[in-house]
């Protein structure tokens, strides 16, 4: 590696943040590896599509009314037997295979990412609690996280799921189920925030600059949070984005389970669950399609993660 | 040695009271029992008499008392769906599941060490370049998207391999195996890859990772200015104390391969726990749920106590230390 | 000098790295005869390792031997084929590296690995092996070999495992030892013991030995001839009486300089100002000059070629074809 490039602490006029990201060894690193800018662009294609499905799908799959039965079961266009608009065919109910997967592929996304947030603010929250008061709090926390961690977060998620499903009954509307499938992913996968904000707190905590600010009587909660946090940020990033495929794979296999989304607003997880049907009848586009753009995407995603992840080097607990 | 095994089992006690809690809270406060015993519109009267009779006017601690001593005694309740002892549907659906996890465990295993070693020993040839390739995506890739894609190649496209259900199977006492007929071992085939297929692309990085550590020690360098073969180099030496940790997590995984067997059971409408686990959230089961979730702890924590035990034997270190310090 | 055991004729170790061919070890000489024990000294980084690890085969990729020969007896053996090579190491050559806690392989007991080395180049049983494995035990000093040899390395001590390592070199009673800085891991009181112990058993057996430290009290306790290198150079090569005693090569003056001894007590020790070059960065001409105290225009661009000057070889234009001192 250049010596130039790995001094980027070297006194400079400071520069603006644009400017000092585009020095960073980080960006030099990502403009070297071409698996992370192809899984980058993937990442991005697949959001983009994702965001922008309700203005570039053919039909709205959520609408029943735009449902026609007589357009049911249509191969993919390039078939011969394919019908215009449906590029990538039709499932049983006359719904356009591509606004499904677009759709779904939003839901999912959408599903993964505030699970990823909900996830993120459990733990890194009770990280802090547990690191900064220590003592029994911080024992209670921890332990519950090593028996956690001991089941595997499908497992847990499918109990939050049917526990939640018998306190509130099955009626649950489908942003209800929504919420309550973001609260099982949070409750997934909290455990290893947690205890990397938790080590980096104990080490704070033992730092002069604390011990004297709380002599001088600052309060030492925002103390931490301000010195803690933007220390934690890199390992938190990469967790974020590992934990983003995960929460991803998780909600797709609660919905392929039949525990999550419903037909009627399917996400990727509940089209392969229904397209599933008709693998022996021929119909292979109906879960074909959902089942690569799930894999592209949580194959990018984690690609994207490992490469951050070893241009970061964090120490992950 | 004994301490040693006594903090281990203390350790294992806790976790199974915590899990045990847990699966208390379901089963009492999930949901009110009664509704799953009898109608909506029953009298408040006769549900009285019936929550009296459950004891769920008990002190909350009482009933936590009764519920851990059922359930010492193999009572987990009754099932709400199935109107059936949940002791019973689990242990009729127990041997599917346990030959499934030991297939795919096996597999996992063999082929995961074979790949791992591979990769290690031929690091820059294009098949272990392969090999790490497949890894990414085997870790990446959903079991169940797997499961539907080798069902399409295997039972679909090439008609070779069943696509649902154990094929036929032989009671031995109490016990359903697959094992003895032809059908039964196919259909084994494609959910134990499905299943094994996660822990194999770990097992196989951790081996090819650990055994690259191992080839860089002085030991290993010694053992060539011995001038010892290298067979006996790589698969005595380095081999060996590349298995020491990897035993560890791949014991560990053990019990995850179990837990995961419910996504591959409901892809293969494999009859095991799993798919009977699924059907139970599904149809808010509760004791079902939470006996299964027993069930899986205590199946974790017997699987962690004898990786421990393990461990010490195949490591002379530990074998001593532990000896010493306990 | 009696029957030459080790012959290295202008010796050249390169690697190659994607900044081009870096050039370790360049144009080495050196003889070791029966029963003789050469010291190699220098500063680390001076190529002392790389000759040793050339001579028993074992640079490890990217260096290469690329240029030069080695001979052991009357055979040439840098250009044999690894499967040959490999019965030369621990058969004719044997090793005894720095770190006797990483040596040995940890999970295997210290008879098994001295049984194993002897039963890869001799026919004997089993059981003579291992009466043989005791001993060689006896041999280097470990107390009750009988019941130690069923013990684990972690079982023995620092300087233990060393002369259990010396037993694994001394294994197969071969004709050279290379012995890879011995004494710098040790505790200082146990460092003496080690050193006596293989000296005394090369006098018994005759074994040649290359002594590779940086610690000239080492070398001055038990060295015959010593080569002091430089940049990968030799320096001086002679009898160890002059080359500590009187030193002829600039670099070797201050390398002894910086020998403490009882009787300079009042004077300070000297030391050479500045630090080896990096192997990227060999100055041209002779790799010592801008350090020199003694440098002169020809040492800037001319490298000096081995004169022989009394008993030693000095590498130095100090020196020229008369032998004289300018």
């Amino acid at each position: 590696m250049d010596d130039a490039a790995e001094a980027p602490d070297a006194p400079r006029a400071t520069p603006s943040r644009l400017a000092r990201f585009l020095g960073s060894d980080l960006w030099l690193n990502f403009r070297r590896s071409k698996l992370a800018i192809g899984a980058f662009a993937v990442t991005l294609l697949m959001f983009g599509l994702a965001f922008a499905a309700p203005w570039i799908s053919p039909q709205n799959p959520y609408d029943p009314a735009q449902l026609e039965l007589l357009n049911s079961n249509l191969p993919p266009l390039w078939n011969p037997d394919g019908q215009s608009p449906f590029l990538l065919g039709t499932d049983d109910q006359g719904r356009d295979v591509l606004s499904a997967v677009l759709y779904g592929l939003r839901l999912s996304l959408i599903v993964g990412m505030l699970g990823v947030v909900v996830s993120g603010f459990l733990g890194i929250g009770l990280g802090l609690v547990a690191g900064y008061f220590g003592g029994a709090l911080d024992t209670v926390i921890m332990r519950v996280a090593d028996v956690q961690l001991t089941f595997p977060a499908i497992l847990i998620a499918l109990v939050v799921d049917g526990v939640a499903k018998a306190s509130f009954g099955s009626a649950l509307d489908t942003n209800a189920t929504i919420l309550l499938i973001v609260v099982s992913i949070g409750l997934s996968f909290w455990v290893q925030y947690a205890r990397t904000v938790r080590s980096s707190v104990m080490v704070e905590r033992s730092k002069d600059y604390v011990q004297a600010a709380r002599l001088i009587g600052l309060s030492s909660p925002v103390i931490m949070v301000r010195h803690v946090l933007p220390n934690v940020t890199g390992p938190v990033f990469v967790i974020a984005t590992i934990n983003l495929a995960l929460a991803i794979i998780t909600e797709a296999t609660l919905s392929f389970l039949g525990t999550g989304l419903p037909e009627t607003m399917p996400s990727l997880g509940t089209l392969i669950r229904t397209g599933n049907r008709f693998l022996f009848s021929g119909e292979w586009w109906v879960v074909a399609f959902p089942g690569i753009a799930l894999a592209g995407l949580v194959l990018a995603i984690n690609l994207l993660g490992d490469w951050l992840r070893d241009a970061l080097n964090p120490k992950l607990q | 040695m004994l301490a040693f095994l006594i903090r281990r089992l203390a350790q294992a006690a806790v976790v199974l009271a915590v899990v045990g809690l847990i699966a208390f809270a379901m089963f009492r406060f999930a949901g009110d029992p009664v509704n799953q015993i009898v109608g909506p519109d029953t009298p408040v009267s006769e549900r009285a008499e019936i929550r009296k009779s459950l004891g769920l006017d008990d002190p909350v601690l009482l009933q936590f008392g009764r519920y851990a001593g059922n359930v010492l005694r193999g009572d987990f309740g009754i099932s709400y769906q199935f109107r059936q002892p949940v002791t019973t549907l689990l242990a009729e659906r127990m041997p599917a599941t346990l030959e499934l996890a030991f297939c795919a465990t096996l597999f996992a295993l063999s082929v995961g060490i074979l790949m791992g070693v591979y990769c290690a020993l031929r690091r820059e040839t294009f098949l272990a370049k392969l090999f790490q390739a497949i890894s990414l995506v085997g870790v990446s890739l959903p079991t169940f998207l797997i499961g539907i894609l080798l069902i399409f190649l295997f039972s679909v496209t090439l008609g070779w391999l069943p696509s649902y259900g154990r094929g036929d199977t032989v009671r031995i006492g109490g016990w359903t195996t697959g094992f003895l007929t032809v059908s039964g071992l196919k259909a084994l085939i494609l959910p134990s890859i499905t299943l094994g297929l996660f822990q194999m692309t770990l097992i196989m990085r951790l081996v090819r990772a650990e055994m690259l550590e191992v080839l860089r020690t002085d030991y290993i360098r010694f053992a060539r200015a011995r001038g010892l073969t290298t067979r006996a180099i790589h698969f005595g030496h380095a081999l060996k104390n590349t298995l020491v940790p990897v035993i560890t997590i791949a014991g560990l995984q053990l019990g995850s391969v179990i837990a995961f067997s419910i996504i591959t059971e409901t892809v293969f409408q494999w009859p095991g726990m799993g798919l009977l686990f699924v059907q139970a959230v599904q149809n808010v089961d509760i004791p079902i749920m939470s006996a299964y979730l027993l069930l899986v702890a205590a199946i974790f924590v017997t699987i962690n106590l004898v990786v421990d035990l393990l461990y010490t034997v195949v490591d002379p270190r530990l074998r001593t230390s532990v000896g010493r310090t306990a | 000098m009696t029957e030459t055991v080790l012959s290295v004729r202008d010796l050249r170790v390169a690697f190659e790295t994607r900044r081009g061919t870096l050039t370790a070890i360049d144009g080495v000489s050196l003889e070791i005869g029966r029963g003789e024990i050469l010291g190699v000294v220098g500063e680390s980084g001076a190529g002392k390792s790389v000759t040793g690890s050339a001579v028993i085969g074992l640079i490890d990729p990217p260096g290469r031997i690329a240029g030069g020969e080695i001979r052991l007896g009357s055979e040439r053996i840098d250009d044999l084929p690894p499967e040959k090579m490999r019965r030369i190491r621990g058969r004719r050559i044997g090793m005894i590296f720095q770190d006797p806690l990483t040596s040995l392989d940890p999970l295997y007991r210290v008879g098994e690995q001295i049984v194993e080395t002897i039963r890869t180049h001799t026919d004997l049983s089993a059981k003579t092996a291992r009466a043989r494995a005791i001993d060689l035990l006896t041999e280097v000093g470990i107390p009750a070999p009988e019941r130690r040899i069923d013990g684990y390395p972690h079982e023995f001590s620092g300087g233990m495992r060393q002369r259990v390592v010396i037993a694994l070199a001394l294994a197969a009673e071969p004709e050279l030892i290379i012995a890879d800085e011995p004494t710098t891991a040790l505790d200082v009181s146990v460092q003496a013991q080690v050193i006596t112990l293989l000296k005394r058993l090369c006098r018994e057996h005759g074994t040649a030995v290359m002594l590779v430290t940086h610690d000239m009290g080492v070398i001055a306790e038990a060295a015959d001839r010593v080569a002091v290198m430089y940049s990968g150079r030799i320096a001086e090569i002679g009898p160890v009486a002059e080359v500590v005693r009187a030193p002829r090569h600039p670099y070797a003056r201050g390398l002894m300089g910086a020998i403490p001894t009882l009787s300079d007590t009042a004077e300070r020790l000297t030391q050479i100002p500045g630090s080896m070059p990096r192997l990227t960065a060999i100055p041209p001409g002779c790799a010592f000059h801008p350090r020199c105290p003694n440098v002169f225009g020809r040492c800037r661009v001319e490298r000096p070629e081995p004169i022989l000057v009394g008993g030693t070889r000095v590498a130095c234009h100090l020196y020229d074809a008369r032998g004289e001192a300018a």
